[in-house]
Parts: C-alpha cells; structure tokens; sequence
C-alpha cells in the first residue's frame, strides 16, 4: 500500500507553489551530489534539518524512512574502510582500514541524508496527484505523469485483486510449504495478477475512450508563483549558489 | 421531431471473438429517439458486447452501424459519437481514474474542448444533480461501492450525452442507491439503455425490454395482457398483485 504521511503535514511550505519547491529540490540536491567537500556537504546537512523542521512533518515517520535508508548506507561503512585501498590507518593482522573509504563512506553519508531530508521536506509533503500535476506544467512528458498519475490510482486496485486471489486459496485450504504445488500455485497466483492487470488496463482505456480521450491530459490544476514563493526561491537560490562558493573556495 | 426518429440502427451485425463461437449472429436492431430499451438476457449473450460494438470499442466481423444517420467506419466517425453517447461501465474502478472526483466528472468536459472554468461549472453542476455536491475533493479510489457508481454515472453525465448506455447500473448496489439511480433516471428525459438482471427495475425506467438469444436480438413491443394461477399463503382472502 502506497501511503502518503507526509502529504497531510501543514506548515508554510505547503503554500508554496508546487512547481517551484520540485524545482528547488532538484538543484539542491544536484548540487549536493556534486560537491566533495566537508563544510559544503556539512552546510547542506543542515539546511536540509532546517527545511525539515519547519515543513510540519512528523519526525517519527522522517526517522523511519532515515532509519531504512541507513541501513544500506551502513554496509557501506563496512564494506568500504576494508576494501578501498590506499593509506592504511589500522591493521589488525591481514585486515587494514583503509583512510580514503572511510572518507568516501562518510561523503555517501552526508550527500544521501541531505538529499533524502530535502526530498521529504519539499516533495513527499504533496500528494501524488499534485506532483502529478506540477511535473505536467514543468514539461515532463504527459506519458510519464501519466504512467505516476495511473500507479498511483491503480497500485491499490492490482492490491485489492491479489488479496481476492490469496483470499480465494486461502479458502480451500492453502498452506504455503515447500513443494512444487506451492510453486505452482504462487506461479498462477502472479500470472492470474498480471492478466487481471492487462485486461483491466485494456478496460480503463476504453472507458478512457468513451470519454473522449486523445491522449492529451488537461489538468484541472492552478499553480500560482505568489509572493512565498518567490521569498522561498530566492532563499533556496541563495543557499545553493552559497554551497557552490564554499565548495570553491574549499578546492582553492 | 418525430419521436419515432431512428438514431442507432444496426443491421446484419456478425461479431465474435477470435476462435470462439461466434456472439452476435446476423443481428439486427433499431433504438429509437426517446427509446427506453431493457436487455435482460443469460450471461455471454452477447449484451454486453452490443454497447461496445456501438461504441466503436468493438468492431463487427461484418454488417453496418449506423448511428445518428450515418454509418460508423473509422475510429474517426466513433470518436464524434463518443460525444454524444455515454457509456457506463460494469466496474466502476474501470471508469474513474484520476486521483479526485472533480477531475474525473471534468475529464470528459475538458476533452471535449472546454474550458477549465466550463468543464469545472458543469462538473459542479452534474455533482450537485446526483446529491454528490460534497464530493469532489474525494480521492476516488477511497469512495464506497454505490459512491463510485454515482460519480462513474457523473462523469458520463457531464459530457451531457444524448444517448445512455447504462451496463448492470445496479450490480452491487444497497437498495439505497439503488433507488437514487432509478430517480435520476426517471428524473432525466434521455433515451437510454440499460443491461440488468433486475426485471423489476427494467419494468420501472423503460418502455420495451429486449432480450436476447442466439446472437439476435427478440424484441417484444406489445404487451399481453394474461393471467398467472400462482399459489401463496393467505390466497383466499382478497387481494392485490
């Protein structure tokens, strides 16, 4: 199940116009992705804190989505210390910690909670229909706000058909084991979901049809630069042209 | 005009899916204006398949469609009659699609060619019809059973067609809506089809009931009038049926 706990969040942020914050984030996590140095990436760490807590989320449900990214990132800190190379600053028998990964490890860190936070701050608090939208009027290609637009109203349909098909073998008695029957069956169970899907895409685009769709999608949506925006964008511009500087200034 | 105006008319319609036995066989059969027709036939008779071939969303394997005076060739000549003829279908998640029920009730509008501030009146003015004013910021995937029904009816509605094609509008529905789909219909002077296992209902919102058999269509326009020996309790104190 697709949930959005971030879209209901109320705060400043939420009237400004959309278009503007899919904008702002994309630079600034461009630019964070690009930087190497520790002040810049540091800087940008705390922005992104800053732009976090005035967004009105809730910072438990903030905590669990860090909680699952890190947890990849951890394996990196131990993959990468043992086996990057170069200069050795521990050895333990044949085992070395290697200086230059555990830079590497600690940049990765840096750069993903920055861009993760920004994300959440400044697009998961809109539903989907509105990023839907706001990706429509910033020239994405109708398919691909089309293809968002339809996951997202579609994803619980396909849910609620699996459940009717693990329901309908639950009923005459299934139990999972390890035989070639349980294979079978979970083998009808996702082709029977994939048909199911097909046919009923073939549905919702007659439907679409009757209602005299040529492939063109008109959006009922306003977006309107106001003067928060405007505040917000020059502020945003600011700090990522000033990440820049550092960044520079840092390299010498 | 006359009221006996034809404005769908088919005629030797053979239609099958490949290699099946084939659904519609040498089928011919004329809606009229203000025409209130019921089906009411078994399942795979071919009912359903008729509103798609009139729709244009099915092509017949031969005969003509002939639809407000001219015959139906290309999905160009289907395309204008879209329009004017609205379809509802069996499954209501079929027929809503976007994220809210405003922009779905606004979809067929804005294809339509209306403006934004056009589509979202009449929009408004079609929800407001059904008693489901309240309605349009709802996220359409989280409406109940009969609530989607209403709204799929509204998004045909706000096209305004002339013509309904209404496919089992009951199935699944509490009594309650039930009855509100029987008001809006008698409420609206359209011609209008309608599929459904409900003889009752047919009895109530149209004037001829069809049914079909074969691959054609029977169609009985006089009424006979006859009697029933039935047996109930309490038969022998006078009464009513």
């Amino acid at each position: 199940m697709i949930d959005e706990p971030f879209a209901d969040a109320t705060s400043i942020l939420q009237r400004i116009d959309p278009r503007v914050k899919i904008v702002a984030a994309t630079a600034y996590s461009f630019t964070t992705a690009l930087c190497y140095a520790f002040p810049t990436l540091i800087f940008s760490l705390a922005i992104s804190v800053g732009i976090i807590c005035i967004a009105g989320v809730n910072l438990w449900q903030v905590l669990k989505r860090l909680a699952i990214v890190n947890a990849f990132i951890f394996f990196l800190w131990i993959m990468l210390p043992l086996t990057y190379g170069g200069k050795a600053i521990y050895a333990v028998g044949p085992v070395k910690l290697y200086l230059p990964g555990i830079i590497l490890a600690a940049r990765i860190t840096l750069k993903s909670n920055a861009i993760l936070l920004v994300l959440i701050g400044l697009v998961a608090t809109m539903s989907s229909a509105t990023l839907g939208h706001a990706l429509n009027r910033l020239k994405m290609p109708e398919k691909l706000v089309f293809l968002l637009l339809l996951t997202y109203r579609y994803i619980f349909v396909i849910q609620q058909e699996y459940q009717k098909i693990i329901r309908s073998i639950k009923i005459r008695g299934f139990t999972p084991k390890t035989n070639l029957h349980t294979y079978k069956t979970f083998a009808y169970v996702v082709g029977m979901l994939l048909i199911r899907a097909a046919e009923r895409a073939d549905r919702v685009y007659n439907a679409m049809r009757c209602r005299g769709f040529k492939g063109k999608y008109n959006s009922l949506s306003d977006f309107q630069i106001n003067i928060q925006s405007l505040i917000f964008i020059s502020i945003m511009t600011g700090l990522t042209i000033g990440m820049i500087f550092l960044e520079i200034s840092y390299h010498g | 005009m006359d009221n006996r105006q034809p404005i769908i008319k088919l005629s030797g319609i053979n239609f099958s899916y490949s290699a099946n036995p084939s659904i519609l066989n040498n089928l011919d059969f004329i809606f009229y204006n203000k025409d209130r027709v019921g089906f009411i036939a078994p399942n795979g008779s071919g009912k359903t398949t008729l509103f798609h071939l009139i729709m244009g969303l099915l092509r017949p394997d031969s005969g003509t469609i002939e639809i407000f005076g001219k015959i139906m060739k290309t999905e160009k000549d289907f395309v204008e009659i879209r329009h004017r003829i609205g379809l509802l279908f069996q499954d209501a998640d079929d027929q809503l699609f976007c994220p809210t029920v405003l922009e779905d009730v606004a979809f067929g509008p804005l294809n339509m060619g209306k403006s934004k501030k056009e589509a979202i009146d009449i929009s408004r003015r079609t929800l407001n019809f059904l008693g489901l004013s309240d309605f349009e910021n709802r996220i359409t995937f989280k409406l109940s059973g009969g609530e989607k029904k209403l709204v799929s009816l509204a998004t045909i509605l706000s096209m305004e067609p002339e013509i309904l094609l209404l496919d089992e509008p009951l199935t699944g529905l509490d009594t309650k809506t039930q009855s509100t789909i029987v008001d809006v219909l008698s409420k609206m002077n359209m011609s209008y089809m309608i599929i459904s296992h409900d003889i009752e209902f047919l009895k109530a919102t149209t004037n001829r009931i069809c049914s079909m058999k074969h691959g054609k269509i029977l169609v009985d326009d006089e009424i006979y009038v006859h009697r029933h020996d039935h047996a109930h309790t309490l038969g022998n104190v006078p009464h009513k049926h």
